[in-house]
């Protein structure tokens, strides 16, 4: 990919240039610019411009149906699977905008991993959830194969807890580990962004501390983009939030200025609890 | 307060149940009783208790002598049973006498004419006729010595339906598995019902297109003796399982959740890496399924093979010979047997292997299904 956008750009116009010291320095990797998507003739965000910063952790909040799973999908094209959607503007990782026909989406997905709102590990063994994108990626010699497979499951806090039933299915673990799968899946192939839509949305407060806990550990290595309904929870984890409604970015700021001292009386109203 | 009520509170709902409840039982009970009667037609046989000798080993008495032998003797002379015997009267068993005289003075000259060859060992293993230099496999009801053995039948019944699976199943699944994956949802909307109008084709027509079509166009191809075959038969009763195997095979793929796609998508697959990794293997147990279902409508049909198998009863393993079936057999010699003779009987013995083949194949089926499902949903490793 092209080489890196300049540090400077960051917040869009209109839009309280902001961030804490952690941000400011981050440089941006993902640059939305000007994203309208219509699905059909209804328009589900419009004119969003938006950079989220290397190696740091993104929240996107918002009521539901206000566009933010629906943006998180344009970062890897998942997209590309509903019939009927139709994408103005620009989205760039490393300036290289990812809507251009010449892109690959497959070589784009083995660089954007992406974890989903209800676990779906594939109903094959542990192991095998692990060694899939693995294989994909070529990956053939059973040693490294064995190596990346339990580095992953550590990385995902799992590898204690499954490391004698590798072989067993994964649909047989509990929400919480399926969910810890997903995520060693994903970042078993070493991707540069990880995308996660609500993946504590179906979990208990422990299993969901857990996965939050590894979020934070995560981000020592991935760049994390999150959707979340939970506002505490964007508000524990993520160093910038991004407050979409009604398909519009209404305030990008660092985490702590947007809970303490939102510039909208709209971002107010949400994560003050008055609606949402 | 009226808890204690019970079904009187919902009088409608509790016969509405009922009602259900035996329409499903009748179906059982159909299933149970055609069963039955099947196998009651061919208990005789199944039990060894039919002759089928074309002559018999005792020496002939003339209708003359009817009164010098004892009632018992002449009943068991005749093979009569006592309540048959007892309602008999003197004409009747002077006719049947002049009758047994009759057979015994046309009754051929052979070696086998004494033989019982609705025994099972006739009926299974292979044996030396007359004019044979080894034993061999015959299925010859009409002749003067009745051959009956079920052999070359089974094989050929098992050999169309092993060529009809093997090229419906690949072709069906890669049509499945592209219709249910692959294809935009418009082309969808105009395979998927292509497909299944198939099924709605009578097999008649079905077996019209392999005799005239297909018989002359593989026959230029292989370049093989006997037109009609195994091989012209095996695909026309291909084109008949297709349609039902597509059918439950894209429904089992089609209710794979979506997110496994999504997921295999999301790590960098595509979509047909996603389709058949992910999505083919997560749908096995409807897929085997598919598969067993179209393995009953290829062994169970008959018009298809009736007409396009050339109905050589034979025992060869060749795909290139004319081969018969079990079910063509029973279509076309039924309705010409004696009521209640043995060709009759063993013709039931026959729709009774039919229904064995077929329930033991569908329980066996049914427990694959079983344990994959298991496997899959992690609840054996």
């Amino acid at each position: 990919m092209a080489e890196h956008l300049t540090p400077t750009i960051r917040v869009a116009a209109g839009l309280r240039q902001g961030g804490d010291a952690a941000s400011a320095a981050a440089t941006p990797l993902i640059r939305i610019e000007n994203l309208s998507l219509y699905y059909g003739r209804a328009k589900a965000l419009s004119n969003i411009t938006l950079s989220i910063p290397e190696r740091l952790v993104t929240a996107f909040i918002g009521p539901s149906g206000c566009g933010k799973s629906t943006l998180l999908r344009c970062l890897n094209r998942m997209n590309d699977l509903i019939d009927n959607v139709r994408i103005e503007g620009r989205v760039a990782i490393h300036g290289h905008d990812l809507y251009d026909a010449k892109t690959d989406v497959i070589e784009l997905r083995k660089r954007v991993g992406m974890v989903f709102q209800k676990s779906n590990p594939f109903p094959k063994s542990i192991y095998e959830n692990i060694a899939y994108g693995l294989r994909l990626r070529g990956m053939r010699d059973r040693r490294m194969l064995d190596e990346t497979v339990e580095r992953s499951l550590r990385q995902a806090a799992l590898w204690d807890e499954v490391k004698d039933r590798l072989h067993a299915s994964a649909l047989g673990l509990s929400g919480g580990q399926q969910q810890r799968v997903c995520i060693a899946r994903a970042i078993a192939i070493q991707p540069e962004i990880l995308l996660m839509d609500e993946p504590a949305s179906a979990l208990d407060p422990l299993a969901t501390a857990r996965i939050e806990d590894l979020i934070l550990d995560l981000k020592k290595e991935f760049t994390i983009v999150i959707v979340t309904h939970n506002m505490q929870q964007a508000a524990r984890i993520s160093d910038s939030t991004a407050f979409f409604y009604l398909g519009e970015l209404i305030e990008f700021d660092a985490t702590r200025r947007l809970f303490t001292n939102p510039a909208r009386k709209q971002t107010e109203d949400y994560v003050t609890g008055r609606f949402g | 307060m009226g808890l204690e009520r019970g079904y009187r509170a919902r009088p409608g709902e509790w016969i509405a149940e009922k009602l259900i409840f035996l329409v499903s039982l009748t179906a059982m009970v159909m299933i149970f009783l055609i069963f039955v009667f099947v196998t009651r037609e061919a208990l005789p046989i199944l039990l060894g208790r039919m002759s089928s000798a074309a002559t018999l080993e005792t020496a002939v008495i003339p209708p003359s002598q009817m009164d010098s032998l004892s009632s018992e003797a002449l009943r068991q002379y005749l093979g009569l049973t006592p309540a048959e015997f007892a309602g008999k009267d003197r004409e009747t068993l002077e006719l049947l006498m002049e009758l047994k005289q009759e057979i015994a003075a046309e009754a051929p000259e052979d070696k086998d004419a004494t033989v019982n060859t609705a025994a099972w060992r006739y009926l299974l293993f292979p044996y030396q006729w007359t004019g044979y230099d080894h034993p061999v496999y015959i299925w010859q009801p009409v002749s003067a010595i009745h051959k009956y053995n079920i052999v070359p039948l089974i094989v050929g019944s098992l050999k169309t339906t092993l060529v009809a699976l093997l090229f419906a199943v690949p072709l069906a699944l890669a049509a499945a598995l592209y219709v249910s994956q692959l294809a935009s949802p418009r082309l969808k909307e105009w395979i998927k019902p292509a497909i299944e109008l198939l099924a709605g084709i009578p097999s008649v027509v079905l077996g019209f297109f392999g005799l005239i079509v297909m018989a002359t166009f593989l026959q230029n191809v292989f370049g093989y003796a006997s037109r009609l075959n195994a091989l012209v038969a095996g695909i026309a009763l291909g084109l008949a399982a297709l349609p039902v195997i597509f059918s439950i095979a894209e429904d089992a793929l089609t209710s794979v959740p979506r997110t496994y796609t999504e997921a295999a998508l999301a790590l960098g697959s595509s979509r047909w890496q996603a389709a058949w990794q992910i999505v083919l293997p997560a749908a096995v147990p409807g897929v085997f399924a598919a598969v067993a279902l179209g393995f009953g409508r290829a062994i169970g049909e008959t018009m298809v093979v009736l007409m396009a198998s050339g109905n050589a009863s034979i025992l060869s393993w060749s795909l290139f010979d004319s081969t018969r079936t079990i079910t063509a057999t029973i279509a076309a010699e039924l309705a010409e047997t004696v009521f209640g003779g043995h060709h009759y009987r063993i013709l039931f013995l026959l729709g009774a292997v039919l229904f064995a083949v077929t329930f033991l194949a569908n329980l066996a089926g049914d427990l694959v299904i079983q344990r994959l499902k298991k496997r899959l949903e992690g609840k054996r490793s």
